[in-house]
């Protein structure tokens, strides 16, 4: 005797995203860093930035509402049509 | 023949698809069938006119193969005074010929034996659309384990549990679990975080029925749900953060008793099946349905116990306060579930104070060291406080507003005390907080006062919170609807 149960899951499956390509040199890419709102990440990212700039890159800077929530959509948009890679940071 | 029940009164009903090579192959014998006049009719999966006789009945929607069960093309069914009384699948020439009772049915030289295929009623990208239409209305997926195979072991391994076993989610369980919400069965609630999935009473009901919840405490699952699916509550934050929160529930109202909740001795423990299973019912839902994950998207460090799920009830009739439903603006009357963002309980022990005011300041000096002694603000907390701890305060005459205000004014400290480095402690507030005086908790609903607990005890229980307000979660209160 088999038993049949219900699938407690959402039954969507995850869509396969194409990792874009690698940035071949920074220098005159435009790198996109996010301060996702937590305490001392300014400052790790401020050291990026100067590498960065160091190498060429024109850096933008971006920042998270709250490090709680996902980033807003609009914010995410903001990125991805600016910038050809984003750096996140973490912080504490 | 006009009807269906005619069909299925005596006699014989074959099940058959055109794309199924032994179907083809016994054509000419349904047709010798169809002529003796017992054959009553063929029911066709794909094409209605094969085979192209009289007997045949479109079935494309699979409504008659579903019904009767059909998982094998040709079957053969015989019927006596509208009672099945017997199948045979595929192609066995004596098979048929025992079975219909008439000898030649097919030339000597036939085919002796050809197996069936699969009855489009029974493949699994058509199957849930069919449970849901013609079935038991349920549209999720039916998964099947084999006869060898253990259920709640392949449970386990189809990541679907917490950790502890489940209850197996079966069709008849579910639309059991299902009669105790008048909410239809399709309604969508809310998207649930993390992944923001359309979360459906079906799935909810499913979950609940894993967790080993009873009907009748479906309604406050769903309500805990639809304040926990919120934007406001922020439950991808509680599952992304570092610290070992999860949805904390309390229920109010006449609710409480209907279902048999603990709000008395071990409250917030094991051995209540409502308090057990309610909290994790809603935490199987963010996991399953959600995707909210241990190692995935919930990061916890520690984690807790309580993660597994914790909900208890207030003990409203031994309280010497009005309801904590009642101070949010509910009737006593009205059933509610306030979702809170916390930790899980943590003992206050004070058996020596004889005065309010004394055993204010030693709670406000317990509820100091939430999170940390020396941060403050910015996480609310709840406090169950127990009969004995109560009655300090309601025999000399204190309201639970009087309570809580000289809680929070019992917590002020000086901030040159916790900021960075003081006492040689690194952790604290940042410097330029110096020099003035704040509280434990904000006074506007920073804390939360339950009354609950065993009759002898001189404890109140703490429940640390998370980041609250715009930033972190706020908790919140529902009705619970039925």
């Amino acid at each position: 005797m088999t038993i049949k149960v219900l699938d407690p899951t959402s039954e969507v499956t995850k869509e396969t995203v194409a990792s874009p390509a690698r940035l071949q040199t920074l220098d005159g890419s435009s790198i996109g860093l996010l301060d996702i709102s937590k305490p001392r990440g300014n400052v790790f990212l401020d050291a990026l930035e100067e590498l960065l700039v160091e190498a060429g890159a024109d850096v933008k800077r971006f920042i998270k509402p709250t490090f709680t929530k996902p980033a807003p959509v609009d914010l995410r948009h903001e990125i991805a049509s600016q910038c050809d890679a984003v750096i996140e940071a973490l912080a504490d | 023949m006009d009807s269906d029940l005619e069909l299925f009164s005596d006699g014989y009903v074959a099940f058959v698809k055109e794309d199924c090579p032994t179907c083809l192959l016994i054509e000419p014998v349904l047709s010798r069938f169809a002529d003796s006049g017992q054959l009553n009719a063929i029911f066709s999966q794909d094409n209605k006119d094969f085979p192209a006789l009289d007997i045949t009945i479109d079935d494309s929607d699979l409504r008659i193969s579903f019904q009767h069960g059909i998982d094998t093309v040709p079957s053969l069914l015989k019927f006596e005074d509208g009672v099945e009384v017997g199948r045979i699948v595929g192609w066995l020439k004596s098979e048929w010929e025992d079975f219909s009772g008439i000898p030649d049915l097919c030339s000597e030289s036939f085919q002796d034996f050809s197996p069936g295929c699969g009855s489009l009623s029974v493949s699994p990208d058509l199957l849930p659309a069919l449970e849901k239409k013609y079935g038991s209305g349920l549209g999720s997926r039916l998964v099947e384990f084999a006869a060898a195979e253990d259920e709640v072991e392949k449970m386990f391994e189809l990541g679907w549990s917490d950790g502890l076993p489940l209850v197996p989610p079966t069709s008849k369980r579910v639309l059991r679990m299902l009669q105790g919400t008048s909410r239809s069965s399709d309604e969508i609630l809310a998207p649930v975080p993390p992944n923001l999935v359309d979360l459906s009473i079906e799935k909810i009901a499913i979950n609940a029925v894993m967790a080993g919840c009873k009907p009748e405490y479906l309604p406050i699952v769903i309500s805990a749900l639809e304040a926990v699916c919120t934007d406001e509550f922020n439950m991808h934050g509680l599952l992304a953060t570092t610290m070992p929160v999860g949805p904390v529930l309390f229920v109010n109202g006449p609710i409480r008793h209907e279902v048999g909740m603990n709000s008395g001795m071990n409250l917030l423990g094991q051995g209540n099946r409502a308090n057990s299973t309610i909290g994790r019912a809603v935490q199987l839902t963010i996991r399953n349905v959600g995707g909210g994950k241990p190692g995935g998207v919930d990061r916890a460090t520690h984690g807790s116990p309580a993660k597994v799920g914790l909900c208890f009830a207030e003990d409203e009739e031994g309280s010497p306060w009005p309801s904590y439903s009642q101070s949010q603006g509910f009737s006593p009357s009205q059933n509610t579930v306030t979702v809170f963002p916390g930790e899980g309980p943590r003992l206050i022990v004070d058996q020596l104070s004889r005065s309010p005011d004394e055993l204010a300041r030693s709670l406000a000096l317990g509820l100091l060291s939430n999170c940390h002694p020396k941060i403050v603000l910015g996480m609310d907390a709840i406090l169950v406080i127990s009969p004995e701890h109560a009655a300090r305060f309601a025999d000399a005459g204190w309201s639970k507003e009087d309570l809580n205000r000289a809680i929070i004014e019992h917590s002020i400290r000086s901030t040159d005390e916790l900021i960075r480095g003081a006492n040689g402690i690194a952790e604290g507030l940042p410097e330029d907080f110096a020099g003035i005086e704040l509280p434990k908790f904000r006074p506007d609903g920073g804390l939360i006062i339950v009354f609950g607990g065993g009759g002898a005890g001189l404890f109140s229980t703490s429940i640390a919170g998370w980041l609250s307000g715009d930033k972190g979660s706020k908790y919140t209160t529902k009705e619970i609807l039925k």
